[in-house]
């Protein structure tokens, strides 16, 4: 019994000192997040490069939007992330505040004999009409009215689209709303919807898997992987009329035109945005954070780490086809942290 | 408890000093073996419960509707799970209408006809394809098979058929018809195998009696092999339907996941389990979660109710043979 005494009290001032060591080895915080898949290859490379600069380790587990959304609601998490954004009031009810930390772009890519990459031209409601299931035929008289120097088969058009629930699907089935009033009536918005034609694949590579191995299809798929798989991209007519082909230029010059100052919460959407080089149909990924931080220096570490991505991650961003924000945004963006967020009612960020 | 087992042993036996030292663990092993068995019970009363509240908003929301209903919309948030029932029945269907015969047959062969040495490397062969992950079949399917099925036997079927109903429209490669293929390849080896040891049990002395008669190789297989294993048969098929109906990676990668009911098999479908891998990430929405989960009740029903029905088939067969007898 005196023996067990003994061994229980040096277990409590190994504890003790284990705990009060703590605050000495700050630098080794470790920051959980969780959240969209979509700009996972990014975020796990921003993760690592900085915990090796730093010593911090950020933990990112790529479960999906909706899964990203529902632990930082439930503070399982310290930061959320979201490839749609949430709306104000939902915002408010959670108490979190959010902000775009890097963008990208999504192409609608296709298998058909003869075309090549950026050959075939397709304007906002061909693309609508093909996904609606209106359009049957690759020699359609619509899409060769669009294409008259392409010589087109006689081919039947099978649409594919992402059979699990995702940010690219919202950021798609956003563009399409906004372009076709046909498809905001009968399909709609979200990151799955009930689609009117075609086949599902799971994730992009199984988007892309699809459209390689069926003949006539054409889907859409996040830009990393049309490029990866030299997949045949299509050339978009965007809102100024003009035919754009995607790249990090054009998603940059959609993120431009977009109005950040004035939208509530960065609600920004950068589908259909204007602009002669803007690519159609752009999306931002979204960081979702509470308001009131439980620790300082949890807090103070992770706005730390997303203040580094803006600063040192755009290279890593654009080698990895990703688009780094402009620095009006983050300007914005750092000055939102200062107002907003707080760890036992005093401010965080204090740069 | 020491005391009592002393008391039992007569001490005019020889041995009395070992009797007495043995203790008697029968309690202790019935309480051990009880308690395991109630938490396998409580472990699948808990899941059904868990299922159960976790369907409720969809049970409220669409009721009965729910099990006839094809829609499939989260935008609007109408859930209905016939095209995901529908999908499940018909795709296990066909890989057992293909698994079975082919097991029955490949078994038979590697106990009754093939030489010891060839038996034993086929057997082995069989016993590695039930140990390949289901995603490599998945993307085996996805990669190999599929482009085959739709330069080949999709068109063949098509043409032979003459348009007919179940093999019409575009040969894609993936679909319903492929999505079962693989997976009659993939309970083959379970079947097979489970077949196989069945045929093994058979006493030789009951065949060689039949072979003694002037029977045939034929004559014994279908007279006294088959009857005798029936019961094991069945209960390898059955083995093979539970895995097949809630297979999940491999179904997902080539049938197409398409929530519609279609009479074709070349068209894309879905099943219960790969509707739930695809949609259960990112459904935020209460209903549409709600909805997922009560997919779940419905495949977790499914399986009970084909449960009672093997075990309903195999008290039949046993009484039949009995009356036999």
């Amino acid at each position: 019994m005196r023996n067990g005494m003994t061994i229980l009290k040096s277990l409590a001032a190994a504890l003790a000192g284990l705990v009060l060591a703590t605050p000495a080895l700050a630098a080794s915080v470790t920051i959980n997040g969780a959240g969209a898949t979509f700009p996972y290859p990014v975020y796990s490379q921003w993760a690592y490069a900085y915990q090796k600069e730093t010593g911090t380790q950020i933990n990112y587990q790529s479960i999906g939007s909706g899964g990203g959304i529902k632990q930082i609601k439930a503070g399982t998490v310290d930061f959320g992330a979201s490839d749609a954004p949430l709306e104000v009031e939902e915002l408010k009810a959670g108490g979190l505040i959010q902000f775009p930390l890097v963008m990208g772009g999504v192409v609608p890519v296709l298998n058909v004999e003869g075309v090549k990459p950026g050959d075939l031209r397709l304007s906002p409601e061909l693309l609508a009409d093909i996904f609606l299931g209106k359009i049957t035929k690759w020699d359609d008289p619509r899409i060769k009215a669009e294409n008259p120097s392409l010589k087109l088969p006689a081919q039947g058009i099978t649409p594919v689209y992402r059979s699990d629930g995702s940010g690219t699907t919202w950021i798609f089935t956003n563009y399409l709303t906004k372009v076709s009033p046909d498809w905001a009536k009968t399909v709609g918005n979200d990151k799955a919807v009930q689609w009117p034609a075609g086949v599902g694949g799971k994730g992009n590579e199984g988007v892309a898997a699809y459209v390689q191995r069926i003949k006539g299809a054409v889907g859409y798929v996040e830009y990393a992987y049309a490029l990866q798989n030299k997949m045949s991209h299509v050339l978009l007519k965007n809102r100024a009329g003009s035919y754009v082909a995607p790249t990090a230029e054009t998603f940059q010059a959609a993120a431009a035109n977009a109005d950040w100052a004035s939208a509530p919460g960065y609600y920004v959407v950068l589908t259909d945005q204007p602009g002669k080089e803007s690519w159609p149909i752009t999306g931002a990924s979204f960081i979702l954070l509470h308001k009131e931080q439980r620790k300082a220096d949890v807090a103070q570490a992770m706005l730390s780490f997303f203040d580094w991505c803006y600063r040192n991650g755009n290279q890593s961003a654009l080698n990895l086809h990703y688009v780094p924000m402009p620095e009006k945004v983050v300007a914005l963006v750092e000055a939102t942290w200062a107002k907003e967020i707080r760890a036992g009612g005093q401010p965080v960020w204090k740069k | 408890m020491a005391n009592s087992s002393r008391q039992a042993v007569d001490p005019s036996v020889p041995g009395t000093k070992i009797e007495v030292k043995r203790r008697n663990f029968d309690p202790a092993f019935r309480w051990l073996t009880v308690s395991c068995g109630l938490l396998l019970l409580l472990a699948v009363a808990g899941i059904f419960v868990e299922l159960l509240r976790g369907s409720l908003p969809s049970l409220e929301k669409f009721g009965a509707r729910f099990l006839v209903s094809q829609a499939w919309n989260p935008v609007t948030g109408d859930f209905g799970a016939l095209s995901s029932i529908y999908g499940t029945l018909v795709s296990t269907a066909i890989a057992m209408v293909v698994a079975v015969p082919l097991s029955l047959i490949i078994a038979l062969f590697l106990v009754e006809l093939a030489p010891p040495r060839v038996s034993s490397l086929v057997g082995g062969a069989i016993e590695l394809l039930a140990a390949i992950p289901s995603i490599i079949y998945g993307m085996w399917g996805l990669f190999v098979f599929a482009p085959f099925m739709a330069d080949y036997v999709q068109p063949f079927l098509e043409r032979v058929s003459g348009g007919f109903i179940l093999f019409s429209g575009a040969p894609m490669g993936i679909g319903m018809l492929t999505a079962g293929l693989i997976l009659a390849l993939m309970i083959l080896p379970f079947i097979t195998s489970v077949t196989r040891d069945v045929f093994l049990m058979v006493p030789a002395v009951v065949k060689e009696s039949a072979y003694g008669l002037g029977s045939t190789t034929w004559e014994v297989t279908r007279k006294v092999t088959i009857p005798y294993g029936s019961q094991g048969i069945l209960g390898a098929c059955f083995l093979g339907l539970g895995r097949a109906i809630g297979e999940t990676m491999a179904v997902t990668f080539v049938i197409g996941n398409r929530h519609e009911v279609s009479l074709s098999l070349f068209a894309a479908a879905n099943t219960i389990a790969s509707t739930l891998a695809n949609e259960f990430t990112e459904a935020s929405e209460e209903l549409y979660l709600s909805s997922l989960i009560e997919l779940g009740l419905v495949l977790f029903l499914l399986t009970f109710l084909i449960q009672l029905a093997a075990q309903y088939w195999l008290k039949r067969t046993r009484r039949k043979m009995g009356a036999g007898q």
